[in-house]
């Protein structure tokens, strides 16, 4: 077996600053992870779809336009319709302290904000993937 | 080989899944084998007799001349025409760390919503020749998940990364303007896969004149490469046609495929349909020349020694370090006191025979 962990780093709406989620894509990699990056203004649909065939392990989605509470839940629902329910979704950018037990309410397993090390976030995944997984 | 009960019905559930088209089990399968999985085998024979239907199509090129923008406007193209499409794209792995990142989806927006095409990136994971070692099975899953034509997008490719012509039927070349003396430098190697050539953001300046550049190197290679290609094509036709003798030459000259040179710009679909054209044509004259059946030999064939070169090394190796051979050999050629030649040798003939 040579597995790799396969991550979706993906900006969901309006927002084009796309600069966290490169520098998480780049820290990923140097972690050993395969890292898929869609590119900006993907709609939950498009970022399911393709979670899907590229047979992710996990989600990282990131978002500064303050339209978390909309677009991270629908992004959840969307992977589980497809049955993507294993696949660990993560969420970082601008989350208002206030929004981040909502988040983990509707699936998130982790919200990291500004500040957060690259370091924690590749050992949180490494952690949480479930490796039993093929 | 014993798999576990529990690794049989996953293989024989994903290949349920693969043929029925399921997106979901499509891509679970890739993983499999890409990750070597103990299903990987079972799924990969499994499927094997239901491949061989797609249109398998190479695109290469060197890095940033738009591969990935192409094969989104081919995409679009085939589309167009109610054909099926599934995307391969591979991009190159760290040597330092093993990770990858792969953005080649970033440029294939605006296929993203039709459920008739299928992405999938690919790390390269160490191998070489600008493909990955899973990336013709991966084409496999897709054929036999019933994708009309099966694109593969290479790594960004220099020289030497031709491994695409034993994937594909038809590979495609791009190129942008402004690398005249790249051409010069790439006339052997991926000049001489090329079935189609593209110039790529021919809005550019020097786009005209980095065809004729290309057109003019095409018609002195193919001059030299005339006598040997010539030589496979009517050997065919005498073989298909039950001639006796060999054919007028002027017959052969219209036997030989002369590849041709496009212009386009891929971020608008500009001169696209000509490429989807031209590869069709070219697919017809396979065809048409029982060429069809000699590049499916190849193709197997070079895959088949590819497979054999590895299982053979691995169990050299293992049967070596059981033996507690392995790192001492190794060792001796690191301190000069053998070359790399004989240990291979030696090896071979001590744990192989």
């Amino acid at each position: 077996m040579d597995r790799k962990i396969r991550v979706l780093v993906a900006k969901p709406g309006l927002d084009s600053h796309d600069r966290g989620a490169k520098v998480v894509a780049r820290a990923l990699q140097d972690a050993g992870m395969e890292v898929i990056y869609t590119g900006l203004r993907q709609t939950p649909d498009q970022i399911a779809e393709a979670a899907l065939q590229e047979d992710v392990d996990v989600v990282g989605i990131s978002i500064l336009s303050g339209a978390h509470r909309v677009l991270v839940p629908r992004i959840v629902e969307r992977l589980r319709e497809l049955g993507l329910d294993d696949v660990l979704v993560v969420v970082g950018g601008i989350i208002p302290p206030d929004d981040v037990p909502f988040l983990l309410e509707k699936g998130v397993a982790a919200v990291f904000g500004p500040g957060s090390s690259t370091t924690d976030i590749a050992a949180f995944i490494q952690a949480h993937v479930k490796t039993e997984r093929g | 080989m014993s798999m576990s009960p529990d690794t049989a019905s996953v293989a024989a559930a994903l290949v349920a899944g693969v043929l029925a088209g399921d997106r979901r089990l499509c891509a679970r399968a890739i993983s499999l084998i890409e990750n070597n999985a103990p299903a990987a085998r079972e799924i990969i024979s499994a499927l094997y007799p239901y491949t061989g239907r797609a249109m398998v199509v190479g695109v290469t090129g060197s890095p940033g001349v738009g591969k990935s923008t192409l094969v989104e406007a081919m995409a679009l193209e085939w589309r167009r025409t109610g054909r099926t499409v599934g995307i391969v794209a591979v991009d190159p792995t760290s040597p330092f760390t093993g990770g990858a990142i792969l953005g080649d989806r970033i440029r294939m927006q605006r296929t993203s919503g039709d459920a008739g095409v299928f992405i999938r990136s690919m790390a390269s994971r160490g191998h070489l020749g600008g493909l990955a070692a899973a990336t013709e099975e991966a084409v496999a899953v897709l054929d036999a998940a019933g994708f009309d034509v099966v694109v593969v997008e290479t790594v960004g490719a220099g020289q030497s990364e031709v491994e695409i012509m034993d994937v594909a039927h038809t590979t495609v070349v791009v190129l942008a303007p402004g690398l005249g003396d790249d051409i010069q430098a790439a006339k052997a190697g991926i000049l001489e896969i090329g079935d189609v050539f593209v110039v790529n953001k021919a809005d550019r300046p020097g786009a005209a004149e980095t065809a004729v550049q290309l057109q003019n190197m095409l018609e002195l290679g193919s001059a030299a490469a005339r006598h040997g290609r010539v030589r496979l094509s009517a050997q065919d036709l005498i073989h298909h046609a039950g001639l006796e003798q060999e054919p007028e030459p002027a017959e052969r000259e219209d036997n030989l495929w002369e590849p041709p040179v496009l212009q386009t710009t891929a971020f608008d679909g500009g001169g696209v349909p000509e490429v989807v054209a031209a590869v069709a044509r070219h697919q017809d004259y396979l065809k048409a020349h029982g060429l069809a059946a000699t590049r499916d030999f190849e193709k197997a064939q070079a895959r088949v020694r590819e497979l054999l070169a590895r299982i053979l090394s691995s169990q050299a190796e293992a049967r070596a370090a059981q033996a507690g051979q392995w790192e001492p050999i190794i060792g001796r050629v690191a301190r000069r006191e053998l070359d790399p030649f004989a240990a291979a040798t030696l090896i071979g003939q001590r744990f192989m025979s």
